[in-house]
């Protein structure tokens, strides 16, 4: 016999809400199957399964409030006689996000691909000036690395790993006794966050810009529009309108829907959102394409079926690739306020923080509110304090009369 | 917005171009004032192939007796190989047409001008009852093409009785005896190829010190040497200050090495370059930014008029139509935001004249000029045991390859059929080969190719066979 434990959403949650079982008894599970749906004041999210067997038991009701983390929530016949603690996956109200960029994850899908994709030519030249091929991103057909990118790389985007470990110093020369610690290996996941945010840091002027944003008019037009939504099965999340209100602010600053390059500035035709999920060892950012072009239920349940397939890292390279604009929220994790790093090449990175109770004051008077605080950081090369102001007030006007939106 | 891109000119770039536009579920419509292919295929690369093929049976018939066959006296029927011509410019006329109407791309039909406008200028269709359409799209792509060009102040204009250009030159009602033609790259090459095959004492005037003057001067030289084996006469380094015609003749005066001379015949074929179509269009009153006589555009074929790109023979040198293809395709990912992958892909060169010429990459004078250190490989045709076999043994293939890198950068060939061998070369460059690659490549015997894998172990001092 095999317990299923009550997970943790969060590291500070102790309780949540077991909204719904997507089994029954007698059922057969496997590994990665969602077996329930579990909220928090936050966030919903979907519950996976870890071991494989037939469901012995289901011992805590669905719509179940307050079920305290670890207790015991179902059991299953036959498998590994062990406590077993689902694992919970976003379902996009609010995502948990370890860092809040990543860019061309080719090899971060794919890791166990090891066929790097380079002319023979490109070959060549990385072996005669020691530049390992993995480090160099390819502009060839299908990533494919050509000697101009092997040439610029000498100059420009190569970065030894060294280097992105603050110089080759062990940790044993700044004091820290070897065996003292665990070395977890680099993965390519790894690898790439660490060169490519580092490349960013080091190399974008970034900015960040913080609004307020009041959302009670926005959560009730959210239950509004889920009730009138709840025949076709669509729940529409708080970060769905975030998606929405993104793409539709981007249209009418286009100049935030920008790309710094050598030849000039890009500005996007379209708001492609690319959204910071997390997944095992890091994470990963579909992408809602034309999102000021898509009605709220259709970003909904695109949202989730590519939060489920960043997951089982079963997404197509188009579909992380290539946003022109990203939104990562924290707020699940009850983060009040954080500044993301540029996620290159787009310009602007949306920084989403809790909703939660704060005090304000309207017309001289003290009041309540559930207000958010959103902040977003600007590559100053493509999108100057102004275009970042007027870009991020246009998103709080809609977002605190999401009528608007309709407009 | 009546369409999402009109394209203007169905020749090889636009009508590539409209396709490609169409699969990408763009609305596209393709203006065209003349015939459904362009120049290329109803006027060019197509009907001068039909002929060139009639000029190499020709020539085979003429050199049985080395192939142990034996025949009554060959002749030819001028108007039938005329007609045969038109008929493979017809079908493949009809095949574009087939191709537009399967992409449901719209063709309009007449004579087409642009007008300012936002986002793209308007594109104004004048058909032959002289009823003006206007139309308008998202983007335009301006694919005009160019038309032969005339030297009014030495009275060089063609007049399709004395003085040809490449279209009076595909569609002969007779066969002169005497041919003069100005101009020695690919086109005036072809011609000469042709007529002389047939019979006519051809005599060619060129400007420059070589003939193919954009080949390397290795393939100049063996090509001269060819075509003067086969009876063409040449003048080089020759600069025609006069062009004159009485009734029958035509006469051309020509300065060579300070030395005036006269070139007398009854017909001459203008082989001087081109210039692009775009006065028709509007260019002046658009404002369209022009550079050396053609529309300038950035890498992405973009023009200075917004919405408004530019491809092909209009757009620039080289006037070949697999460039102008390239491009189209290029400028229609970049208009439907496609990822674009390398944007100076080489582009290869052909001259299907008797011997052909092929070429792609640097040449060696290029190379020089460049500063670029570069390894030379060589190996001639005759001795090659398929080109023996064949009789044709006239030829080879150079190649060269970046010192340093050992990145093959140059090929050059001269010979039988090696206009069907270049673009192994041309994916070698594309896709950035090293000799190693071309090297640790298995080419098949016997075939000609076998001199493509000699020549690049020729350059690093490796060739077998010599």
């Amino acid at each position: 016999m095999t317990d299923i434990l009550m997970p943790a959403l969060s590291p500070t949650m102790e309780e949540g809400t077991l909204a719904k079982w997507h089994i029954a008894v007698g059922d057969t599970i496997e590994p990665g199957q969602v077996i329930a749906e579990i909220e928090t004041d936050k966030a919903t999210m979907e519950v996976e399964a870890v071991d494989e067997g037939e469901v012995a038991s289901i011992l805590v009701a669905a719509g179940t409030e307050a079920v305290k983390v670890n207790t015991v929530i179902a059991t299953l016949k036959g498998g590994v006689p062990s406590a077993t603690k689902p694992q919970p996956i976003s379902k996009t109200e609010s995502i948990p996000v370890a860092e809040t960029r990543i860019d061309k994850p080719v090899a971060v899908t794919a890791p166990t691909e090891d066929r790097l994709k380079a002319s023979p030519l490109a070959k060549r030249l990385a072996k005669a000036a020691s530049i390992e091929l993995k480090q160099i991103k390819g502009t060839g057909p299908h990533g494919r690395i050509i000697a101009k990118d092997v040439q610029n790389g000498k100059t420009e985007t190569f970065i030894p790993m060294t280097n992105v470990v603050r110089g080759s110093a062990s940790l044993e020369q700044m004091g820290i006794a070897a065996g003292s610690y665990d070395l977890v290996p680099l993965d390519n996941m790894r690898k790439v966050i660490a060169r490519r945010l580092t490349e960013s840091f080091r190399d974008v002027p970034h900015f960040p810009l913080s609004v307020d944003i009041e959302l009670d008019q926005l959560l009730v037009a959210r239950s509004k529009i889920n009730s009138a939504l709840e025949s076709q099965g669509v729940k529409v999340s708080v970060n769905d309108m975030i998606i929405k209100a993104v793409g539709l602010s981007l249209k009418s600053v286009p100049e935030a829907n920008a790309s710094f390059t050598a030849d000039g500035i890009a500005l996007h035709h379209h708001a492609d959102v690319a959204v910071a999920v997390a997944i095992e060892g890091g994470l990963i950012t579909p992408i809602v394409r034309k999102a000021e072009e898509k009605s709220l239920a259709a970003i909904a349940k695109e949202m989730k079926d590519l939060a489920n397939r960043a997951r089982t890292r079963k997404l197509k390279p188009e579909e992380f690739q290539g946003g022109t604009f990203s939104v990562s929220n924290l707020g699940m994790f009850g983060i009040k306020q954080f500044a993301s790093i540029i996620n290159e090449p787009q310009g602007c990175i949306l920084s989403v923080g809790a909703g939660e109770p704060r005090p304000i004051v309207r017309s001289g008077t003290l009041m309540v509110a559930t207000v958010m605080t959103v902040t977003l950081t600007c590559d100053h090369r493509v999108v100057d304090g102004s275009v970042g102001a007027r870009f991020i007030t246009h998103l709080k006007t809609l977002l605190e009369d999401p009528i608007k939106m309709l407009a | 917005m009546d369409y999402d891109l009109i394209v203007i000119g169905s020749g090889p770039g636009g009508y590539v171009a409209a396709i490609r536009a169409a699969q990408a579920g763009l609305k596209v419509a393709i203006a065209e004032r003349e015939n459904l292919g362009g120049i290329c295929l109803n006027w060019g690369c197509i009907p001068t192939k039909a002929l060139l093929k009639t000029a190499e049976v020709f020539d085979k018939l003429k050199h049985l007796d080395e192939y142990g066959l034996s025949a009554e006296k060959p002749g030819f029927d001028l108007a039938k190989v005329v007609d045969r011509s038109r008929k493979v410019a017809a079908q493949l006329n009809g095949g574009v047409a087939f191709l537009m109407k399967k992409h449901k791309i719209t063709v309009i039909e007449g004579d087409a001008k642009l007008l300012k406008n936002a986002p793209a200028p308007k594109v104004v269709v004048t058909d032959k009852a002289k009823k003006e359409t206007t139309y308008t799209a998202q983007n335009i792509i301006l694919a005009v093409g160019a038309r032969a060009r005339s030297i009014e102040s030495i009275g060089l204009v063609p007049d399709g009785k004395l003085i040809w250009n490449y279209r009076h030159a595909l569609v002969p009602a007779t066969m002169m005896k005497r041919l003069l033609v100005i101009g020695s790259g690919a086109i005036g090459i072809e011609f000469a190829s042709f007529y002389r095959a047939l019979g006519a004492e051809v005599t060619v005037i060129e400007a420059m010190d070589r003939i193919l003057p954009v080949e390397d001067h290795e393939v100049s030289d063996e090509a001269m040497k060819a075509f003067k084996k086969r009876g063409i006469k040449f003048h080089t380094g020759a600069k025609v200050t006069k062009v004159e015609t009485s009734a029958r003749e035509v006469t051309v005066h020509i300065e060579e090495l300070g030395k005036q001379t006269k070139l007398i015949g009854d017909v001459l074929i203008s082989a001087v370059g081109i210039v692009a179509n775009t006065d028709s269009i509007g260019a002046d009153i658009l404002g369209l930014e022009m550079d050396r006589g053609h529309v300038k555009t950035n890498s992405y074929g973009k023009t200075n008029i917004a919405g408004l790109y530019a491809i092909g023979d209009c757009a620039g040198p080289p006037w070949l139509a697999h460039k102008a293809s390239h491009e189209g395709i290029h400028v229609v990912d970049h208009i439907v935001n496609r990822p674009l992958s390398e944007l100076h892909s080489p582009i290869p060169g052909c001259t299907y004249s008797t011997p052909q010429v092929a070429s792609v990459g640097l040449t060696e004078q290029g190379a020089k000029e460049a500063g670029r250190e570069v390894k030379i490989g060589r190996f001639p045709f005759k001795v090659n045991g398929k080109a023996i076999a064949s009789g044709e043994t006239t030829g080879f293939v150079k190649t060269l390859f970046d010192a340093k890198t050992g990145a093959l950068v140059g090929a050059h060939l001269i010979g039988d059929q090696v206009t069907e061998m270049i673009q192994g070369f041309t994916v070698a460059i594309t896709m950035e080969a090293t000799e190693e690659d071309l090297h640790n490549t298995v080419f098949p015997h016997p075939t000609m190719s076998e001199a493509m894998h000699e020549s690049s172990l020729d350059a690093f001092g490796q060739v077998i066979h010599i």
